[in-house]
């Protein structure tokens, strides 16, 4: 029955206006409830991680006598009292919980003691004494690739005849780009809340991005089944994918001293303990040999990436597979072959950040182009307008999905007149000639982003709606609350579908309970995934609320309108609360749970082949900086973004969403630098030593548009699109800027190692950056 | 342990606490105000921002007994019991936040900036003041429009109120 109803038909009242975040008064007026804001219940506990001081190495004793002996210190569990399995991998297996015998990186787990307050429980934790055979850590990629040392074995797509392409070329350029890893730096550190019950019951409240995932991984390190373990999720003060797998890592541990203890256990990780222990951005190593004809469109390229994995497997599987996907960014490309390696070292396990492989891929095929312009003395934007896919005449990306709805030639061009690209390039140019020190850098780049998760078992989610008799409605779904609005998002939605106002729909807690089986809230799916499911289930009820009305008005269903809150037929109207009521006595049902699964999407993982993507979005950015050719320092300048996000279901939100994205982009590539000394210890654990950007980082003149009449030709929820990480990557407009104020006074292409920080700056300039 | 006796949001406390408690610890656990948060541990992120004798602290740089006789405004205490303070509405109306957790910090810092800049306020002195209170989500681009529009209204209502 819902199958009939087009999403894009019905009216808009409350759907594309931007409605602030749902607990915005909340949140100016310090009311909304993070975890570590809850009341306490009485005999709360505070845990904390004991965990390992080396990289690598066997734990030969553990002696928790002294962390004991402190008054109000009351227990100390390691992976031996563990009932069930110590096992929280989310793809693979074999990913302890706590280290057993084996130390595979600094920072790692190896049990948990909890005490009656944090700060006792944390100096606790560092009074348990662990002695170690140390062996040596291997800390970098290539090190790894030569050892042949992975965590998994290597993804390759293959498309076309990339040796023939080569060999026929008319020049062939080799590149290696070194791409950081980032933090994500959430404001609210990794928490998770666990209170047992009856039976062998847990509830558990986690600041996490995939309330499933840690209700599996809850119930299988207990011992139990998955229906013993209730999660729930609020909101988290910041997630950015930090938040997907690695939360369970921090609700198991305090699940299981709330089973040992029967008592309810709260762990929160301090600031530098959440940066040494959780997982981040993979930093890669790509190199690559392109081959194009004499005007630079691209024959055919070789590619290959040495990603971190760390030491475990994690997410690093698909954020691979996003990397090679994402490989052509915008450009056709005849002939792959784009191969990923993950690189098993002695450090944290990397996860997913927001783009998952995206960006690594994008700057890499931005690299590219920026090489072959440079080589060839062409301007950039000629190179990648010669390479752009073709407007919808079926180009395919090198994994084999059809390009549709391709918006890369309407949005660069609004975005190069708009930001006034041919003005500013030439006055650019001139005050390069005349000055030395200070250097302007102009670049623009498009990004066209895949959207859906690469596996498409995760595509699907649940909703459940229902209406009480006095109209109004509860509001739950799979999707978790971040920051992103996509709270706001979904309720606007169901607001939209009944014709109420959107303070009648009340958002409720994540909760795994209600709606079961999701997939972590990511792969910028949020809003189209749960809005969806949300939307089939406000509407199924909605129609059998159409049959109690058009009994009521004796006339045909088609005669029914919903509006303002009301319900209208033959020139009658009747409340929305008294249809409510009226179908209550009618005893028809006001309660629904929607569910939904993304059409057309199919992949191969083994060729790499498929539909991956139900559609892409597109986006571009301008950015201008300044470089201090003496010290090496940068600025941006002014940022211009146009992005596609459909027809926006929020664009107050969606805006706000392409400025936090472009910035935190900008800070993994110019300031955010991970540095782990030579014994595998991560120096830069907190805000002294790990610069996230701050008011003044970022662009003074910030020009943000969203693309006008770009409805999606998918049926996605109000034909909207996207918008979560693809403006991340707008970024990389910042970096090839950079390069652009560093290479005015060089004649060919040279390297820009990420993060572009003043040492790494100064490096190209001087030219001890160069191949 | 010490004794400590300060006003928080107009009210007296008074507590008998660990010497070292910090003053966020205090709001937080023994007054039960949780709107400053704890973001970094290290006094660099600005998510704990308070009012001490109207002055904007990081209140994890300050100890609870250094606060004994002052006059302590939380989150929870600007708008003296009315509906939201200007700042507050202003954050609100520019979409100035997403996750929300630095959102507290922030405006008790805009505050301040706001009352010992009043109408000279510009953009590159926002952005100076606030380099010492970090938001991961939004750019500040919308936290600086909030900031200055806050400032041109409690301005003009200033002026009205001189009238």
């Amino acid at each position: 029955m819902n199958k009939h109803m087009q999403t894009s038909s019905i009216e808009r009242s409350t759907v594309g206006k931007g409605i602030a975040h749902d607990s915005a008064k909340k949140h100016v007026a310090g009311q909304a409830i993070y975890i570590d804001d809850m009341a306490e219940l009485p005999g709360t506990l505070h845990a904390a991680l004991v965990v390992s001081t080396i990289a690598h190495g066997i734990i030969k004793s553990i002696d928790a006598a002294d962390a004991l002996a402190m008054q109000g210190v009351h227990l100390f569990l390691t992976a031996k009292d563990i009932p069930g399995h110590n096992d929280i991998a989310p793809i693979m297996s074999g990913e302890p919980l706590f280290a057993d015998k084996k130390i595979e990186h600094l920072g790692q787990p190896i049990g948990v003691i909890a005490a009656d307050n944090i700060e006792l429980a944390v100096k606790a934790a560092h009074a348990v004494k662990v002695e170690y055979e140390v062996l040596e850590p291997v800390l970098d990629v290539e090190t790894a690739h030569e050892r042949k040392e992975y965590v998994l074995p290597p993804q390759e797509l293959i498309q076309g005849d990339v040796d023939a392409a080569l060999k026929d070329a008319a020049h062939v350029f080799e590149g290696r780009l070194e791409i950081g890893g980032q933090d994500h730096f959430y404001l609210e550190t990794q928490i998770a809340y666990t209170v047992p019950g009856e039976d062998d019951d847990m509830l558990v409240y986690s600041s996490t991005q995939h309330p499933t995932e840690v209700q599996h991984h809850v119930a299988h390190v207990l011992g139990n089944l998955a229906n013993s373990v209730d999660v729930k999720v609020r909101r988290m003060g910041g997630g950015f994918g930090g938040k997907e797998s690695q939360a369970t890592i921090i609700a198991s541990a305090a699940a299981l001293v709330s089973h040992k203890t029967r008592k309810p256990v709260k762990l929160r990780l301090k600031r530098a303990l959440d940066m040494t222990a959780t997982g981040k951005r993979h930093d890669m190593v790509s190199k690559w040999r392109v081959g194009v004809d004499a005007n630079g469109k691209i024959l055919g390229m070789y590619v290959e990436y040495l990603a971190r994995a760390g030491y475990s497997a994690d997410l690093t599987g698909p954020v691979i597979t996003r990397a090679i996907t994402h490989t052509d960014n915008a450009y056709f490309v005849p002939n792959a072959r784009i191969v990923g390696h993950a690189c098993k070292t002695n450090t944290v396990s990397n996860t997913a950040f927001r783009g998952f492989g995206g960006p690594q891929g994008v700057i890499t095929s931005e690299a590219i182009i920026d090489q072959i312009a440079r080589e060839l003395n062409l301007a950039p934007n000629d190179v990648r307008a010669i390479n752009y896919y073709a407007p919808d005449n079926g180009e395919v990306t090198p994994y084999g999905q059809q390009v549709e709805q391709n918006q890369l030639v309407p949005v660069t061009e609004a975005l190069l007149a708009s930001a006034d690209w041919d003005r500013r390039r030439t006055e650019i140019d001139r005050h390069n000639a005349t000055n030395p020190v200070i250097r302007k850098g102009l670049a623009m780049m498009p990004v066209k982003f895949g959207i859906s998760f690469n596996l498409p078992s995760l595509n699907q989610a649940g909703a459940l709606v229902h209406v009480y008799q006095d109209g109004s409605v509860h509001l739950n779904h799979g999707g978790t609350e971040m920051g992103q609005g996509l709270f706001m998002k979904v309720a606007q939605v169901v607001a939209e579908v009944f014709q109420i106002d959107v303070d009648r729909v009340k958002i409720t807690e994540t909760q795994t309970g209600k709606v079961p089986n999701t997939s972590a809230t990511a792969a910028s799916t949020g809003s189209d995934l749960n809005g969806m499911a949300a939307f089939n289930a406000a509407s199924a009820i909605k129609s059998r609320m159409l049959g109690v009305a058009a009994k009521h008005f004796q006339t045909d269903e088609t005669d029914v309108t919903f509006k303002d809150n009301q319900v209208h037929a033959k020139g009658q109207s009747i409340p929305f609360s008294e249809l409510a009521k009226l179908s209550w006595a009618h005893r028809v049902s006001l309660s629904e749970a929607g569910y939904y699964a993304t059409p057309k999407i199919h992949w191969d993982a083994k060729t790499l082949k498929g539909r991956p993507f139900f559609y892409f979005t597109y986006g571009a950015a301008v950015a201008e900086v300044a470089i201090d050719t003496m010290t090496g320092e940068s600025r941006c300048l002014r940022a211009d973004i146009l992005q596609d996000c459909g027809e926006s279901l929020n664009p107050a939100i969606d805006l706000g969403q392409i400025e936090g994205a472009f910035v935190q982009g900008m800070g993994w590539l110019t300031c955010e630098e991970l540095w782990w000394d030579k014994a595998g210890r991560l120096r830069t654990i907190g805000p002294s030593t790990y610069k996230i950007p701050g008011s003044r980082d970022v662009p003074p003149e910030f020009n943000v548009s969203l693309l006008n009449n770009a409805s999606n030709i998918e049926e996605t929820i109000f034909r909207s699109k996207a918008v979560g990480e693809p403006p991340l990557m707008l970024a990389i407009s910042v970096y090839l800027a950079l390069k652009d104020a560093i290479g005015s006074n060089k004649d060919r292409n040279f390297d820009l190692k990420t993060p572009a920080t003043p040492e790494n700056i100064l490096s190209s300039l001087s030219g001890s950056a160069n191949r | 342990m010490a004794k400590v006796s300060l006003t928080v949001n107009g009210k007296n406390v008074e507590k008998d606490v660990e010497d070292r408690t910090l003053l966020v610890q205090f709001l937080r656990e023994d007054v039960n105000l949780t709107g400053a948060h704890i973001g970094c541990d290290t006094s660099q992120c600005g998510a704990c921002v308070v009012h001490v004798d109207g002055k904007a602290v990081k209140s994890c740089t300050m100890l609870a007994a250094q606060a004994s006789g002052c006059e302590v405004t939380t989150i929870e205490g600007l708008s003296g019991g009315g509906d939201l303070h200007p700042v507050q509405a202003a954050f609100r109306e520019h979409h100035g936040l997403q996750c929300g957790f630095c959102t507290p910090g922030m405006i008790m810092a805009a505050t301040d900036i706001i009352k010992r800049h009043g109408t000279k306020l510009d953009e590159a002195t926002v952005r100076a003041e606030l380099e010492g209170n970090i938001c991961r989500c939004t750019g500040y681009h919308n936290i600086v429009k909030a900031i200055l529009d806050a400032a041109s209204k409690m301005d003009g209502a200033a002026k009205v109120a001189a009238e």
